[in-house]
């Protein structure tokens, strides 16, 4: 990006130019892009066409019984339903504490608050691996291990929620002052300030906590590995990896076929709430 | 009104308390206990299985430091893992977020095609991509062969285990960085870049001397959260190299998980655990100074 070539480049023709860097630019997504291509194609072909050479973009004969093993070689069915409501009960419980515990981080002047904010703070961050030992003991002591209970319980009340706290907790602190002023003259306690003043603003944080929170239970894996043992109650990603046959060989186009119905749904989503999702994540990342 | 009796302080302490109760049980009960629980489980010789354990000191702490044969290997991959994650992914996302960040058309078509692997599971991801990298014959080598290019094992060769799971994971995640980095880039004043273009400044100068300087803070930001979520490697590891080929990819969060879950000495996986406490605690309070500083920098 020196001098010289910069003014070679502009000797090329406009839209020449212009096609060069849109080419550039697709050229530098195929890493991006070719894998969910590859998963999906990958989920029609036979065992012997994965590993074809030369390679096949389109499989040759469309084969749609990979798909029918996914759901009969695992309950995938039940797997699927399991990881769908396991996300939906993480969600609602995360966005209840956290937006409770964000606004009076936020609004209330109680005592104790800088000392239980650097608590919760120090948290943040934490990877499940720290506390992983512990809660593992604690869920076996309680006779959780093998349910999902460890799964639901743990990412609403533990460091999961710590995070979308702090969220709630930085939209909260822009909310000006003189709207809480004028409810408390008209009798609101703090709960009613919070519910009628403070949620109903907060309807744009509120879904990027969702979105976090729902694609994180959804993809989580390291918990399900360590909970559970038993397949019918698997959740998803955890399911995936268990398209082995009996050799311990992957069955890779049954597990592409399965992969390919977990991605397919966030990826539609995705591409729907594009910006939204696009907006939660930067918010995550920027303000957590 | 029932709280009419409390005077205001007293209502702000009640209802502040109320507020944070359910957060702070939950803090108590799986983060604050657990932590502590780890800690003292690190002064002791612990077995998962059969539950036996004694006190033995500091001897896991002795026994990380002086004796154990992959220690240092791990903290090594560990450092290589994180620097060689944070040079590509930022680099990269820098990068992209400078082409894309501007409103010309097809740059929200590209920003969601560099956005799509974020929000797609790990599994998912790492699954497809094992796949396609696995030994001679895996979907990269295939058609490396068309062009003539006999590709490496990726991920079964030491050389090039550490290097394909920092690249899967950059391609992963880099999209995350590339949004914060846009938002960061569009708020350089318009002026200052129409002013540094009347100047005559090419623009690698306008960039490099107008628009990093302003947004050094988002991308020092950018650094410390790519840094801590690097110590968060579980699922890359296990499902790509499960730490080999000859532990070239073992780093710390999948060691943790080893001693604890496949060898069952919880004694030590805990000691473990605590050095990774304290790393994420102090990047953690890094990045909280340095985030106030960033929103200082912005009023």
């Amino acid at each position: 990006m020196s001098n010289k070539p910069h003014h070679q480049l502009k000797l090329l023709p406009k839209w020449f130019r212009r096609f060069l860097f849109y080419l550039g630019l697709l050229l530098l997504a195929i890493p991006f892009i070719f894998p969910f291509w590859w998963m999906a194609t990958s989920s029609f072909k036979t065992y012997k066409e994965i590993f074809a050479y030369p390679p096949a973009l389109f499989p040759e004969e469309w084969h749609f019984e990979n798909f029918i093993t996914a759901f009969t070689y695992q309950p995938f069915a039940k797997q699927y339903f399991n990881s769908l409501y396991i996300a939906l009960l993480v969600t609602v419980g995360v966005l209840i504490i956290s937006s409770l515990s964000g606004y009076a981080f936020a609004r209330i002047d109680f005592k104790g608050r800088n000392f239980f904010f650097i608590l919760l703070l120090s948290s943040l961050m934490m990877p499940p691996e720290v506390t992983i030992i512990p809660n593992y003991l604690i869920m076996n002591k309680l006779g959780w291990t093998d349910t999902h209970l460890p799964l639901i319980v743990i990412p609403i009340l533990g460091s999961g929620g710590v995070f979308t706290t702090f969220m709630m907790r930085q939209f909260f602190i822009t909310i000006p002052k003189d709207m809480e002023d004028a409810a408390k003259i008209d009798g609101l306690g703090w709960w009613g300030i919070f519910w009628k003043i403070g949620l109903p603003l907060a309807k744009a944080p509120l879904a990027a906590v969702a979105i976090i929170t729902f694609l994180n239970s959804w993809n989580s894996y390291l918990e399900p590995l360590i909970y559970l043992s038993d397949s019918s109650k698997y959740t998803l990603p955890l399911a995936l990896t268990g398209y082995i046959d009996a050799y311990g060989a992957p069955m890779w186009s049954v597990q592409m076929a399965a992969t390919t119905l977990s991605v397919l749904p966030v990826l539609i989503f995705f591409i729907l709430a594009q910006q939204q999702v696009v907006e939660s994540f930067a918010m995550s990342g920027v303000k957590g | 009104m029932k709280h009419k009796s409390l005077s205001q302080s007293q209502q702000d302490n009640l209802a502040g308390h109320l507020f944070i109760a359910p957060q702070f049980i939950g803090f108590l009960l799986f983060v604050a206990i657990p932590i502590i629980t780890v800690i003292v489980f690190s002064f002791q010789d612990r077995n998962l299985l059969t539950g036996k354990w004694e006190w033995i000191g500091l001897d896991n702490y002795t026994f990380m430091f002086t004796r154990d044969p992959y220690f240092y290997k791990v903290i090594g991959n560990s450092l290589v893992f994180s620097f060689g994650l944070i040079a590509m992914n930022v680099s990269l996302a820098l990068f992209l977020a400078l082409v894309l960040y501007r409103n010309i058309q097809g740059m929200v078509f590209f920003r969601t095609l560099f956005f799509s692997p974020v929000v797609t599971s790990t599994v998912a991801w790492v699954l497809v991509w094992s796949f396609m990298l696995q030994g001679e014959q895996g979907t990269i080598n295939q058609f490396l062969k068309l062009v003539g290019v006999q590709g490496p094992k990726w991920l079964s060769s030491p050389e090039w285990a550490m290097f394909s799971v920092i690249f899967v994971r950059v391609i992963k995640n880099v999209g995350l960085n590339m949004v914060i980095l846009i938002s960061a880039l569009k708020d350089v004043p318009h002026e200052m870049i129409e002013a540094a273009k009347v100047d005559g400044a090419t623009t690698w100068q306008y960039i490099r001397k107008i628009i990093i300087p302003l947004i050094a803070p988002t991308i020092l930001l950018v650094v410390i959260i790519t840094l801590i979520g690097s110590m968060n490697v579980f699922d890359h590891i296990m499902l790509l190299t499960a730490g080999g080929p000859s532990n070239s990819t073992l780093v710390l969060s999948y060691y943790v998980y080893y001693q604890a879950f496949l060898t069952n000495e919880i004694g030590y996986a805990s000691a473990l655990a605590v050095v990774l406490f304290i790393v994420i605690l102090g990047l953690t309070f890094l990045q909280w100074n340095m985030r106030k500083k960033w929103v200082y920098y912005e009023q």
